[in-house]
């Protein structure tokens, strides 16, 4: 596969940025009806992983060298997994550089923390608590022996419902990572490629007291200064994203940084999963390109495939035992 | 005395005005932003039909067809001899070849007329249109002239302003939508035209012409209002279908009771 170099190191890093924020104020690209314009489509795509590698304690940035060295490893082992071998799962599933899947075919910004979590100073996301983890053995034990019984024991992605990359809070995937931002007087829908369009009323108003529960969650936003602040609570229970329940409360911060980039920040709080509250901060790229619909039910053979498989399997198990 | 009610009538008029005039956009054409809805029963057919049952008996009058006088311009498709009888072979089959029952995306324009709402956001040069049906999401470019890289269930979607119309080329199809629960059909050759035009301040007279030359003898068009949803603190609420279509895709791959 060809190395795709497309990440141009600019002068500035990311606080930089920030601490630059207030002088670029002026230039903040703005709507017709005023304000601060965050549309377009984005790559999730960052170099820094999501939790922090444990050695490197709480040292948030590389610095200048350590990030090349770092980016370069990255890129070389993302490289490494396009050569498949013929006839491995790995070949027949998905060759990541054919379909500019993998993380050295994206945009990325430059990024020189050395994790996307910034809370806790660890960088890590803080262990589940006894209820959470009583949660998840409770889900496991369902499906423990039964995971090819039906659709119902296969994943909500495999199954189409929602994937954990685009939920709110939304993180960089294996692949697709990207997403688009619409806007309208009062309004931002922000859409992960594999998600549903999250509508975000901008006008300030909370949310609503009585929330029914949304694969999404629902969401209110409103703006301080030319930051989007958007608060998402009201999960469906099966969400369960990364084990929290439906009581997770989720905080988002997006601004835009420069022509090309965007901020995104988030916090998620349940405390029936996690002692205290994580979060972190990403670079969204501008993506120079518009989205492709995401079909995904639409085009499901794996599900299909998985089963019979299973099923195959399974009558080939029992003509063995039949003499 | 004239002179008087004369005032009161301007009176009336200038405070009223707001409410009478269709919302405009910051760049003065008109802002469909907002939610909406038409009030047909074209989803069960564009024809002119009576009511009928359903097709699952069990279900009895629930879920059965609703009359409508249909929404085609001229009452009927004009479809070629070979794609009626398609369309026929559709509706005979429609409970289990309808895209719908697998919550496949309900396509253009379908995805307008299907029995939920959808909400437009409006920028200057983007018009987007979020449907609660499947969570299906429209781009729409103004100026645009984006050709579609490979085809879609949604179409490619360009836009221009004709006086206060907000007019939308749709291609790239990929031929596997269909029209209604009637079984019609347009192919992936399809051209769609829709049409947005302002009616009333909480109305839009939706209109779409579909061409196809390998379906119909002749360009067609079909057309309804879609009513604003005016009630406080409406949102979209999620109608995410995947789930409930897993028996009918599924079912038959389940392990078998032991």
């Amino acid at each position: 596969m060809s190395f795709a170099p497309v990440h141009n190191f600019r002068l500035t890093t990311l606080i930089a940025s920030v601490m630059l924020a207030s002088a670029a104020h002026a230039q903040q690209p703005r709507t017709a009806w005023g304000e601060p314009d965050l549309a377009g489509a984005y790559s999730e795509f960052t170099l820094a992983p999501l939790e922090r590698p444990v050695e490197l304690g709480t040292k948030e940035f590389f610095t200048a060298q350590e990030a090349r060295e770092y980016q370069q490893r990255v890129l070389e082992e993302a490289d490494q997994d396009d050569e498949t071998v013929a006839g491995t799962q790995e070949d027949v599933h998905y060759d990541m550089g054919t379909f500019s899947l993998s993380a050295n075919e994206g945009r990325t910004s430059e990024n020189f923390r050395t994790s996307i979590i910034t809370t806790p100073a660890n960088g890590r996301i803080p262990p589940l608590t006894e209820a959470a983890l009583t949660r998840q053995k409770a889900r496991n034990a369902i499906r423990a022996g039964h995971e090819f019984d039906g659709p119902e024991m296969r994943s909500l992605s495999e199954r189409c419902v929602v994937w954990t990359s685009t939920l709110p809070p939304i993180l960089p995937g294996g692949y697709n990572s990207n997403l688009q931002i619409f806007q309208s007087p009062g309004y931002v829908v922000i859409q992960g490629e594999m998600g549903d369009p999250r509508i975000i009323p901008t006008d300030g108003k909370p949310l609503p007291d009585k929330l029914l529960p949304q694969w999404n969650g629902t969401s209110a936003g409103r703006w301080e200064g030319d930051t989007l602040v958007v608060q998402t609570a009201g999960f469906h229970p099966n969400a369960a994203w990364r084990n929290a329940s439906e009581h997770m409360k989720v905080t988002e911060r997006i601004t835009r940084v420069d022509a090309d980039t965007l901020e995104y920040q988030f916090q998620v709080e349940d405390p029936t999963t996690w002692a205290e509250p994580w979060g972190g901060v990403y670079p969204l790229t501008d993506l120079d390109g518009i989205l492709f619909e995401y079909a995904c039910t639409e085009g499901n053979y794996g599900m299909a495939n998985i089963l019979s498989g299973q099923r195959a399997l399974e009558r080939e198990a029992a003509a063995k035992v039949q003499p | 005395m004239k002179a008087l009610t004369l005032l009161a009538l301007f009176a009336l008029q200038a405070t009223a005005a707001p409410q009478d005039e269709f919302p405009r956009a910051a760049d003065g054409h008109p802002d469909f932003s907002g939610v909406w809805q038409t009030i047909t029963t074209a989803h069960w057919n564009l024809e002119p039909h009576i009511a009928a049952p359903g097709g699952v008996p069990a279900l009895g009058a629930q879920f059965a067809v609703a009359p409508g006088l249909g929404v085609v311009v001229g009452d009927r498709i004009p479809y070629k001899p070979e794609a009626l009888a398609q369309r026929d072979t559709n509706f005979a089959n429609r409970l289990t070849a309808d895209p719908e029952t697998n919550c496949y995306l309900g396509g253009v324009p379908r995805s307008t007329y299907m029995p939920y709402p959808l909400q437009i956001f409006q920028s200057s040069d983007i018009v987007s249109i979020a449907y609660q049906y499947a969570t299906g999401l429209r781009r729409i470019d103004i100026g645009g002239t984006y050709e579609a890289p490979l085809d879609s269930w949604m179409g490619w979607s360009n836009a221009k302003w004709e006086g206060d119309t907000l007019v939308v080329e749709v291609t790239g199809f990929n031929g596997q939508t269909w029209l209604d629960r009637a079984g019609n059909y347009a192919s992936a050759a399809a051209k769609v035209t829709e049409r947005y035009t302002p009616l009333s301040p909480n109305h839009i007279q939706y209109e779409a012409t579909i061409e196809d030359p390998s379906v119909y003898t002749e360009a067609w068009s079909i057309r309804m209002p879609l009513y604003r949803i005016v009630d406080d603190n409406y949102r979209l609420l999620e109608f995410k279908c995947e789930p409930f279509a897993e028996e009918k895709l599924y079912g038959h791959l389940r392990k078998p009771a032991e």
